[in-house]
């Protein structure tokens, strides 16, 4: 079999001769069950993940029809019930979704690639990694079988050592295999990154996504033991009730609080870190300018690695720890805002005097700019004492996180998705319906949470199934918002799924990129490369020209001074 | 200029592999560049696994930092229930074993296959001995109710049942929470009221062979014996509910004590199943000086066993 090379005409839809990719390579069951290559295993990561975002979804979905009207809304379900809800909901979002997306299901693509490397260091590794996702989701769906739980995501003693809800036991072992999950694939990507770059590429010439994901997999390595470690001690504290959290045997349920936000802090940089790795990509390429401030974008993500350990107690103001512990953690978090606006300063700096390229990527990252901006500052509204007093277990905090989790994390997600999907799939979808979409999640987005903030403000608190009259009506506004969101989300999955179909076949590089995943077919051949490629600034895009026969960019070699290649 | 552009010629066959014009060495992973990168990738990504178990130990040494903090009273006065000559065997056995762990690495790098094999056998028969006497010990503490939670309540001997059946004032406040059953909560209510307000009658009618003050001063040799008499005498375990200097909370050092050595037993466990791994595998003649990186990294996972054994044995023998 032959391989499509870079050069070989093919813009339109002429049948083609069947070429080797990483799709066709081998075929069954088995050999995508067992497989070791990282691009399926990133494949088999985003089906699932995604199924997940659709299960999770529906939860969302029913909390925010419940609380249409205060009191009782569908029928059957009451207060109970309704915590299960927006337990589910969290719990599978959290875990299964948006800590794993960006890094799993795009990473383990794209990151080899990108290094011109055949894999990740540890391929057996990964796969172990993907098969660890899936034990703990079906751990989550059988604690359903055993009563479900609802204690809230955050798993707070004590009533989670001590609730008769029997599905607790089987998702927190759940979630402690998915923790495993997370440290495997941050190891194998310091290791990856560490060891498997190619001649002449230093750790100042890799794509800004890389230093992204080497930052997230730092914190995935170093903070994830100990969520590991805390919900052992949960499942020991309900098993044996050895006292730790129980203040009449001499134990204290804050700590519990402790153990927890230590790791789940630096978790909200697990997701938030590699979504603005994407950005970095997609500002610069869909506006095919170099990326500004390159150093200061790198940096700013291991500065932001290593302050997010510091600040766990910003979700315990007012849980009884001293004012002085309040004040130390108030200040640090302020400063842990610094490295994320610099970020921020970067993109529009590459933004500005750009050759801006209005498409379905180049919107999910100018939408994540703006959301991710009022995400940020609305946690320094949470981050000051004297209003998070107030603010504290509102909807204020809801809508803040659904702002940096959803609005940021999530949206440069399915920007990303749109921006490797040819590369992965070897289709264009439609760039209109794409549009669209993008549109509908947008608005719908704004209008569900931005509302939220309001909520909160006027004191509705969170994790409530009833509340007072006067609150309903934003209530009704943020359903009709979600359900616009919805609409998007199954709108995209619509169009993305028919792109597989009839989508354009993709060149290799339809976009213009110069990082060295444009440089091989899309869909990638089997060992992505077949010989270690050179190195190049992979934001220098002046060398990157539009082939008419391609029918995409292709990088002109005659340009690239081999010798000096960062020009 | 490079070959992204693959020739079809450069194919050697249908594999996908490409020619490199040199024998492979068959341990090397196809996607590696060469035996060097892939030792290096190894021993940084076990080295990345051991942070992550120091971390994850860590949060137990955190709690343990905390209970002790705050219950200092309670973590000397228990740690003399622990038996200090077993735990300084256990130590020395885990050191041993690093050491013929670590001549196995160096045999392996030699490529003297008996010596290796043989030094896997005694790296496994130091984690076999360890816990044969972690077995011991844990079976007396099981044995005497030296436990975590409320189990430590339980009474043991006829002089505690004994104080049980006394129900002195009722607690205006439960002591224990839970899904446990009223009976239990309630004779721990008494046992732990009779050690906080320690009545006279409690002190009188405890057998004066138990463990008590003068049993405990009196060294670690005076409270086996103590142990003993009273195992002999028929009745089981130490009377340490009867013990007036008791303090509230003791419990809590079981419970972190069981917690701590418990997941390090499971670890060692672990570490067995990869020394018989690397037994089977060195049996097998696959590690010579050009590829040992499993026994290498084999032995930093069993160091690490060893050096968290290191840590717990004194925080919970040698605190006085």
């Amino acid at each position: 079999m032959t391989t499509l090379d870079a050069t070989s005409p093919n813009p339109s839809n002429t049948p083609v001769p069947p070429v080797d990719n990483y799709l066709t390579y081998t075929r069954g069951f088995l050999s995508w069950a067992l497989t070791l290559d990282h691009k399926r295993i990133g494949l088999m990561y985003l089906v699932a993940v995604l199924g997940s975002f659709l299960v999770g979804g529906i939860f969302a979905l029913l909390v925010r029809t419940e609380l249409l009207t205060p009191g009782a809304t569908i029928p059957g379900v009451d207060a109970e019930v309704y915590n299960q809800f927006f337990t589910l909901h969290g719990a599978i979002m959290v875990f299964l979704v948006i800590i794993p997306s960006i890094p799993a299901a795009l990473g383990n693509f794209v990151l080899p690639i990108m290094l011109g490397a055949k894999d990740v260091a540890f391929p057996r590794l990964n796969l172990g990694s993907f098969y660890l996702w899936i034990i703990g989701a079906v751990l989550a769906v059988v604690s359903l079988a055993y009563g479900g739980f609802d204690t809230g995501w955050t798993f707070y003693t004590p009533y989670s050592t001590t609730t008769t809800t029997g599905g607790v036991i089987p998702v927190v072992t759940g979630v402690f295999i998915l923790g495993f999950s997370s440290i495997f694939t941050g190891l194998n990507f310091v290791v990856t990154i560490h060891k498997l770059r190619p001649p002449g590429m230093t750790w100042f010439r890799m794509p800004l996504l890389l230093w992204a994901l080497y930052a997230t997999a730092l914190i995935q390595v170093l903070a994830t033991p100990v969520l590991g470690i805390t919900l052992l001690m949960l499942i020991v504290e309900r098993v044996f009730q050895i006292g730790l959290f129980d203040p009449a045997m001499g134990g204290d349920p804050v700590l519990f609080q402790h153990f927890f936000w230590f790791y789940s802090h630096p978790a909200v940089y697990i997701m938030i870190l590699p979504a603005m790795g994407i950005i970095s990509e997609i500002i610069s390429v869909h506006a095919h300018r170099h990326i500004f401030g390159y150093r200061f974008i790198a940096f700013s993500s291991v500065a932001i690695a290593i302050f997010s350990f510091l600040v766990w107690g910003h979700h315990m103001f007012t849980s009884g720890q001293s004012p002085l512990m309040n004040v130390v953690f108030s200040l640090i978090t302020f400063s842990v805002a610094i490295p994320s606006a610099i970020k921020v300063f970067n993109w529009m700096a590459t933004l500005y005097r750009g050759s801006i390229s209005i498409n379905t990527p180049m919107l999910y990252g100018l939408g994540f700019i703006f959301l991710f901006t009022i995400g940020g500052l609305t946690g320094l509204h949470l981050g000051t004492l004297n209003t998070d007093i107030h603010l504290h277990d509102t909807y204020f905090v809801v809508a803040h996180f659904h702002y940096v989790m959803m609005g940021s994390a999530l949206i440069a997600m399915i920007g990303g998705l749109h921006h490797w999907w040819p590369k992965m799939v070897g289709r264009m979808y439609n760039e209109k319906w794409g549009i669209i979409g993008f549109s509908l999640v947008f608005i719908g987005f704004n209008v569900t949470f931005f509302t939220q903030f309001m909520l909160g403000s006027h004191g509705m608190p969170r994790r409530y199934y009833n509340y007072q009259p006067e609150f309903q009506i934003y209530h009704v506004i943020s359903t009709i918002g979600s359900y616009i969101m919805a609409a998007g989300f199954f709108w995209t999955l619509f169009y993305l799924l028919q792109s597989l179909f009839s989508g354009v076949k993709a060149p290799s590089n339809p976009w213009g990129g110069r990082s060295l995943e444009w440089q091989c077919t899309s869909p990638p051949p089997h060992d992505n490369f077949k010989t270690t490629p050179s190195v190049g600034d992979c934001y220098d895009f002046s060398v990157v020209k539009w082939d008419e026969e391609e029918g995409g960019y292709v990088v002109d070699r005659s340009e690239v001074d081999e010798e000096r290649p960062d020009h | 200029m490079t070959s992204i552009q693959a020739n079809p010629s450069d194919h050697a066959d249908d594999q996908g592999h490409d020619d490199h014009g040199h024998g492979h060495d068959p341990n090397l992973a196809h996607h590696f560049e060469s035996m060097e990168q892939q030792m290096d990738s190894g021993k940084l990504g076990m080295w990345l696994f051991l942070a992550t178990e120091v971390l994850f130990f860590g949060g137990l040494f955190v709690a343990y930092a905390v209970l002790r903090a705050r219950n200092p009273e309670v973590f000397s006065y228990a740690s003399q229930y622990l038996d200090t000559i077993m735990g300084g065997i256990n130590t020395c056995v885990l050191i041993l074993s690093s050491l013929t762990m670590a001549l196995a690495v160096r045999f392996a790098q030699q490529g003297r296959k008996g010596l290796l094999v043989l030094c896997l056998w005694l790296t496994m028969g130091g984690a076999v001995g360890f816990l044969v006497i972690k077995y011991f010990e844990y079976s007396h503490k099981i044995h005497d109710h030296l436990v975590w939670g409320g189990t430590f309540y339980e009474p043991v001997d006829e002089s505690q049942k004994l104080l049980l059946e006394t129900p002195e004032e009722a607690l205006d406040t439960p002591l224990v929470t839970g899904p446990r059953e009223a009976n239990a909560a309630e004779a721990r209510d008494i046992a732990m009221s009779q050690i906080v307000n320690r009545p006279e009658e409690a002190a009188s009618s405890v057998k004066t062979a138990a463990l008590g003050p003068a049993g405990l001063s009196a060294g670690p040799a005076a409270a086996e014996a103590a142990i003993e008499e009273t195992e002999s005498d028929g009745h089981s375990g130490a009377g340490h509910l009867a013990d007036p200097e008791m303090p509230v909370g003791t419990h809590l050092f079981f419970g972190i004590y069981f917690c701590m050595t418990g997941l390090h037993g499971i670890h060692v466990v672990i570490g067995m199943g990869v020394i018989g791994w690397l037994i089977w595998r060195s049996q097998r003649g696959d590690f010579g000086p050009k590829y040992n990186t499993p026994v290498d990294l084999g032995g930093l996972y069993w160091h690490i066993v060893d050096l968290i054994w290191i840590f717990l044995f004194p925080l919970f023998y040698l605190i006085h």
